[in-house]
C-alpha cells in the first residue's frame, strides 16, 4: 500500500513538473499582457509533433527534443509578433475570439502536415526499463521527467527571481509603465518571453510524448489543466505556478489512484465504482473552486 | 453606551507599510456640521471610505446610529442611511441625468420587490422620474435633465454627485471635497447649498478651504498622518497650538 | 423639446417592432420554402442554428448584458440536454414537463456556479466558471448510467400536444418560438429597471453599491436567466439530434458559444442570433469545399477580431451606413 501512495506521488511530482513548464509561460504571459492565450495549449501540441518527426528523421530522442525546443520557440516568436501583439491592448473577449481561431489553425495545419493518425514518440531505449530505488521499482523514463522539470524548474525559480532579466519580467508583471520608463524595451522583452515559454512547452510535449498520444486535440485537454496552475497560483506569479502545478499533479494523480479505492471503504462497492472515477476527475476543479472561494487572486496574488 | 449618530471607536487601517490611519476615534451627534480637515494625504478619504464601507478596517470598530456597522457592506450601509460623495467625480457618465438620480431613487424604494423588476419599462415609471427631476431641482440643476452626465461641467458633475447621494435619503451624508476643483462662483452655490443641506441630515465634511469649513461647521476634527488630534468648536480648532503647528501653521501666522 | 424626443424614441421603436414581426414571418415562411425548394435537410440545420442562436443569445445576455465573461456557459446548455434525455428514459416525454425541467435544472446550476465564481471578477471569474463547468463536465462523463463518453440518446422527441415534432418543420416552427420568446423577454427585462440597474452596473459598479443596490445580487440574478435560457436550448438540441452528447457539456462547447457572442456582437440583442447563424452558415459552407475548412474558419475568424471588433453585425451596419452617406 504505502509503496502504491509513494509510486503515485513520484507520478504526481513527474506530471506537477510537466505543468510546470507549460505555466510558466501561460502565468507570465498573462501576468505581464493582461493577455489570455487559449493557443498556448497548440504549442505544447506542436513541439509535442516536431519532437517525434526529429526523432524518427533522426532516429535520437535528445535531437527530436531539442530540435523541438527550437523550432516551437521560433514558431512562438513569429506568433507573437505576427497576432497575438496586436491584442495585448484589447478586452478578454477578443482575446478569447482570437486565440480560439489559432487553436482551429494549429489543429488543422498539424493535420495537414501529419495527418489524422497519432504519432509515436519513443523514449530512449538505454531508459526504457525500471529502476531500484529505496527498495521499488519505478521506470527509469519517469525519473528523468522529474530530473529534467526539477533542473529546468529551478534554473527558472532563479532566472525570474535572482537575475536583471528576471526583475524586469516581474516588474513588467505588476507595473508595465513603470518599467517601461525604467527603459526597458517591453515590446522586445515580451517577444522573448513568448519565445521562452513556447520553447518550455515544446520540452514537455516532447518530455510527455512518449506517455501520453502525441495527437491533434493533446493541447485542449492539458491547456485548461495549465489554467487551472496559474489561477490557482496567483495570475504572473511563478512561485504560484510552482506550487500550483505540484499541488495539481499530486492531487490529480493520486486522486486517480486512491479515491476508487477510499470510496470502497467507505460506500458499497457499486456506488463507489462508479462515483469514484467522476470524484477523482473533478477533484483539482473543486480544488480550484475552493482556493478561489477563499483566495479569490489565488494563492500568490502578483499586484497589489 | 448613548452614542452620537456615528461613533468610530479606535479605527486603524494600512496599506502594506502605510499607516493611512491609527487609533482614530471620532463622535458626529445627530444634526451637527462636523468638519474633517488635515493635510494632503492625512487619510480623510482613507476614514470615508471606513465608514461609507468602501474599505474595512484592520482594527477599532464603526457604530451608526447604536448598530456596529463595522463589518457591514456599503451597499447595505446605505440602506441604514449612511451616503457618501466622492473626491473625484463619481457619476454615471453616460446615463442622462436624470437617469442617474433615477437610479438612485429606485434604489431606495422598496416597493414592488424594488429593482428586481423585470417587465415594466423603466422610462415609464412616473414616480421615480418625477422625484429624480425634484432633486436636481434642489441642488439646482434644474433645466438639466436630459443632459448625459460625462458632458455636463465639473461644477456640475459634482452637483449631480450631491443630488444622487441626497437621493437616497440619508441620516447621515459624507461629503469628501464636494468643492474640490471648482471655480469661486461655482463652491459659493456649493456652500449655500451645504449649508441648507446641513439643516435637514448630519453631515461629515472633508474640505481644504478653510472659510467654508469655519462658515459650515459646527465642529471641526483634525486628522494628522492618520492621526486624529484634536476635535473642538471652530474657535478652539483656530487657537490649538498644535494644530496650529501641524497644518494651519503657514495659513494663520 | 422632451415631448418631440420622446415621441422619436416611439417612432423608433415601434418601427423597430415592425421589423421584428417581418423577420418572424420571414423566419416562419423559410420551412415551406425549402421544402418547395426540394432542400428538405435544410429544415433541420436552421432549427440547428435557431437553437444555437437561442443559446448565444442566454450568454450574450450574461456577458453582453451583464458585464460577465463567462466561459463555462456550455455546463448549462448540455446540463438541459442531458435533463430531458435522462426523464425521456424515465418514460417522461411530454415536452411541457422535460423542457421547463431542463431549464429550471440549468437555473439552480447557475444559481449554485453563480454564487460562488461572483466572488471573483475578471480573468479569475472566467477561469472558476470554467472550472465548474469542467467539473459537471466530467460528472456526466464518469456516470456510466449516464451514457459516459457515448452520451445519452433520446428515442423520439418530446410530445408537444397535437404537434408532432418528429416533424422537422413542426420542430423549426417550435424552437423559433422559443427564440422569438426569449429575445422578447430579455428585451422586456432589458429595459425595465432591473435591466437598467444592470446596465448601470456595467457602467460603475462601485457607484451602484454606494447607492445601496446589492450588486453581486444583481449579476447573479442576471447569471440565472442566462442560464436558465440556455437550458432550455439544451433540451432544444437534445431533441434535435436525440442525443445529449458530451460535446455539449465540453469546454470548447462554450468557447464555441462565446465566440458567437463576439461574432455577432457583445450587447447587442441579436448578437447571439446574428454570431450562431455566421459561424454555422460558414461552417456548412466551408466544409463544402474543402476537409480542412476549420483552418479557413479561424483565418476568418482572425479576420473578424481584426477588422470587426465590434462583430459583424455591427460592421456590416457600418458598412451599409458608409455606402448610404457617399
Ligand atoms: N489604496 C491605497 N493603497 C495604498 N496606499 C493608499 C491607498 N489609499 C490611500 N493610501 C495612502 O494612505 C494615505 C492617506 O491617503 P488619503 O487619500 O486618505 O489622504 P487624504 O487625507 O484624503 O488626502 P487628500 O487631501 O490629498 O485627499 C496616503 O499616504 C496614501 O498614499
Ligand atoms: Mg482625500
Amino acid at each position: 500500500m504505502t509503496q502504491l501512495i509513494l509510486e503515485q506521488a513520484m507520478n504526481g511530482l513527474q506530471f506537477g513538473l510537466m505543468l510546470f513548464l507549460l505555466a510558466a509561460g501561460l502565468t507570465l504571459v498573462f501576468g505581464i499582457m493582461d493577455m489570455i492565450n487559449l493557443a498556448h495549449g497548440s504549442l505544447y501540441m506542436v513541439g509535442a509533433y516536431l519532437a517525434a518527426a526529429a526523432a524518427a528523421a533522426s532516429g535520437s530522442f535528445v535531437v527530436g527534443a531539442l530540435a523541438a525546443v527550437a523550432g516551437t520557440a521560433l514558431v512562438g516568436a513569429l506568433l507573437e509578433v505576427a497576432v497575438l501583439r496586436r491584442l495585448y491592448a484589447r478586452d478578454h473577449l477578443a482575446q478569447v475570439l482570437a486565440t480560439f481561431a489559432l487553436i482551429l489553425v494549429a489543429n488543422e495545419a498539424v493535420r495537414m502536415l501529419w495527418g489524422d493518425q497519432p504519432m509515436q514518440l519513443n523514449a530512449p531505449e538505454a531508459l526504457a526499463g525500471p529502476v531500484e530505488i529505496g527498495g521499488f521499482a519505478y521506470p527509469a523514463y519517469r525519473l528523468l521527467i522529474i530530473a529534467v522539470g526539477a533542473v529546468v524548474a529551478l534554473a527558472l525559480y532563479v532566472v525570474v527571481t535572482k537575475t536583471r532579466v528576471g526583475m524586469w519580467v516581474r516588474a513588467g508583471a505588476s507595473n508595465r509603465e513603470m518599467t517601461e520608463a525604467l527603459g526597458v524595451n517591453v515590446k522586445r522583452l515580451f517577444t522573448l518571453v513568448f519565445a521562452f515559454g513556447a520553447g518550455l512547452c515544446a520540452l514537455a510535449g516532447a518530455m510527455l510524448g512518449p506517455l501520453l498520444a502525441v495527437q491533434v486535440g493533446m493541447g485542449e485537454s492539458i491547456l485548461i489543466l495549465a489554467f487551472v496552475v496559474i489561477v490557482i497560483g496567483g495570475i504572473g506569479s511563478i512561485r504560484g505556478a510552482l506550487v500550483g502545478s505540484l499541488l495539481v499533479g499530486v492531487v490529480d494523480t493520486l486522486g486517480r489512484a486512491l479515491l476508487p479505492w477510499l470510496l470502497r471503504e467507505f460506500l458499497p462497492a457499486e456506488v463507489a465504482s462508479n462515483l469514484g472515477p467522476a470524484l477523482a476527475a473533478i477533484l483539482i476543479y473543486l480544488l480550484m473552486a475552493a482556493i478561489l472561494f477563499w483566495k479569490p487572486a489565488g494563492l500568490f496574488p502578483a499586484r497589489g | 453606551m448613548s452614542g452620537g449618530l456615528l461613533d468610530v471607536a479606535g479605527v486603524g487601517r494600512h496599506f502594506g507599510g502605510v499607516h493611512a490611519l491609527s487609533d482614530v476615534s471620532l463622535r458626529v451627534t445627530e444634526g451637527e456640521v462636523h468638519a474633517l480637515i488635515g493635510p494632503n494625504g492625512a487619510g480623510k478619504t482613507t476614514l470615508i471610505h471606513q465608514i461609507s464601507g468602501a474599505q474595512t478596517p484592520d482594527a477599532g470598530t464603526i457604530r451608526f446610529a447604536g448598530e456596529d456597522v463595522t463589518r457591514l457592506s456599503m451597499h447595505t450601509r446605505v440602506t441604514r442611511g449612511i451616503a457618501r460623495s466622492w473626491q473625484v467625480t463619481n457619476v454615471f457618465a453616460r446615463f442622462s441625468a436624470l437617469d442617474n438620480v433615477a437610479l438612485a431613487v429606485q434604489g431606495r424604494r422598496r416597493d414592488w420587490g424594488g429593482s428586481f423588476r423585470f417587465w415594466v419599462p423603466a422610462d415609464a415609471e412616473r414616480a421615480i422620474v418625477d422625484e429624480a427631476a425634484a432633486w436636481l431641482a434642489e441642488v439646482g440643476l434644474a433645466g438639466r435633465e436630459a443632459a448625459i452626465a460625462g458632458s455636463l461641467a465639473h461644477g456640475e458633475q459634482r452637483q449631480l454627485e450631491l443630488a444622487l447621494a441626497l437621493a437616497t435619503k440619508p441620516r447621515l451624508l459624507l461629503l469628501d471635497e464636494p468643492m474640490a476643483g471648482m471655480g469661486p462662483e461655482e463652491s459659493e452655490r456649493v456652500v449655500g447649498l451645504i449649508e441648507h443641506l446641513g439643516r435637514k441630515v448630519t453631515l461629515l465634511l472633508v474640505e481644504h478651504d478653510m472659510d467654508a469649513v469655519f462658515r459650515l461647521a459646527d465642529r471641526v476634527s483634525v486628522l494628522v498622518g492618520g492621526r486624529l488630534i484634536f476635535t473642538g468648536l471652530p474657535d478652539e480648532v483656530r487657537a490649538h497650538p498644535e494644530v496650529k503647528k501641524a497644518y494651519l501653521g503657514e495659513e494663520l501666522v | 423639446m422632451a415631448a418631440s424626443e420622446k415621441s422619436a424614441l416611439y417612432r423608433q421603436s415601434a418601427r423597430r417592432r415592425a421589423l421584428a414581426v417581418v423577420a418572424l414571418l420571414v423566419l416562419a415562411a423559410l420551412p415551406p420554402l425549402l421544402q418547395a425548394l426540394g432542400q428538405d435537410f435544410y429544415v433541420s440545420f436552421a432549427a440547428r442554428i435557431l437553437i444555437f442562436a437561442l443559446a448565444a443569445t442566454s450568454l450574450n445576455f450574461i456577458v453582453g448584458f451583464g458585464g460577465m465573461v463567462a466561459f463555462g456557459h456550455a455546463a448549462f446548455f448540455g446540463a438541459g440536454a442531458y435533463a430531458v434525455a435522462i426523464l425521456a428514459e424515465r418514460g417522461v416525454v411530454s415536452a411541457f414537463v422535460a423542457w421547463p425541467a431542463a431549464a429550471a435544472l440549468a437555473g439552480l446550476l447557475s444559481l449554485a456556479v453563480g454564487a460562488v465564481s461572483l466572488r471573483t471578477r475578471g480573468v479569475y471569474f472566467i477561469m472558476i466558471t470554467l472550472a465548474f463547468a469542467q467539473m459537471i463536465y466530467y460528472l456526466f462523463v464518469s456516470l456510466q448510467a449516464w451514457g459516459g463518453d457515448d452520451g445519452l440518446p433520446l428515442m423520439a422527441r418530446s410530445s408537444f400536444g397535437p404537434l408532432d415534432l418528429g416533424d422537422d418543420a413542426a420542430f423549426y416552427w417550435v424552437a423559433l418560438a422559443c427564440l422569438a420568446g426569449a429575445l422578447f423577454l430579455l428585451d422586456r427585462v432589458a429595459h425595465a429597471r432591473f435591466g437598467r440597474v444592470l446596465q448601470a452596473i456595467r457602467e460603475n459598479e462601485s457607484r451602484m453599491e454606494a447607492l445601496g443596490y446589492p450588486v453581486a445580487a444583481y449579476k447573479l440574478a442576471c447569471f440565472v436567466i442566462g442560464g436558465t435560457l440556455a437550458g432550455l436550448a439544451g433540451a432544444l438540441i437534445a431533441n434535435h439530434g436525440l442525443l445529449a452528447s458530451p460535446n455539449l457539456l465540453h469546454w470548447t462547447q462554450s468557447g464555441t458559444l462565446l465566440v458567437m457572442v463576439i461574432v455577432g456582437g457583445v450587447g447587442a440583442l441579436y448578437g447571439g442570433f446574428a454570431g450562431a447563424l455566421t459561424l454555422l452558415l460558414l461552417e456548412e459552407i466551408l466544409a463544402g469545399f474543402t476537409v480542412h475548412w476549420h483552418m479557413a474558419l479561424g483565418l476568418l475568424l482572425l479576420v473578424v477580431v481584426f477588422r470587426a471588433p465590434r462583430g459583424v453585425a455591427a460592421w456590416l451596419h457600418g458598412l451599409f451606413s458608409r455606402r448610404g452617406a457617399k
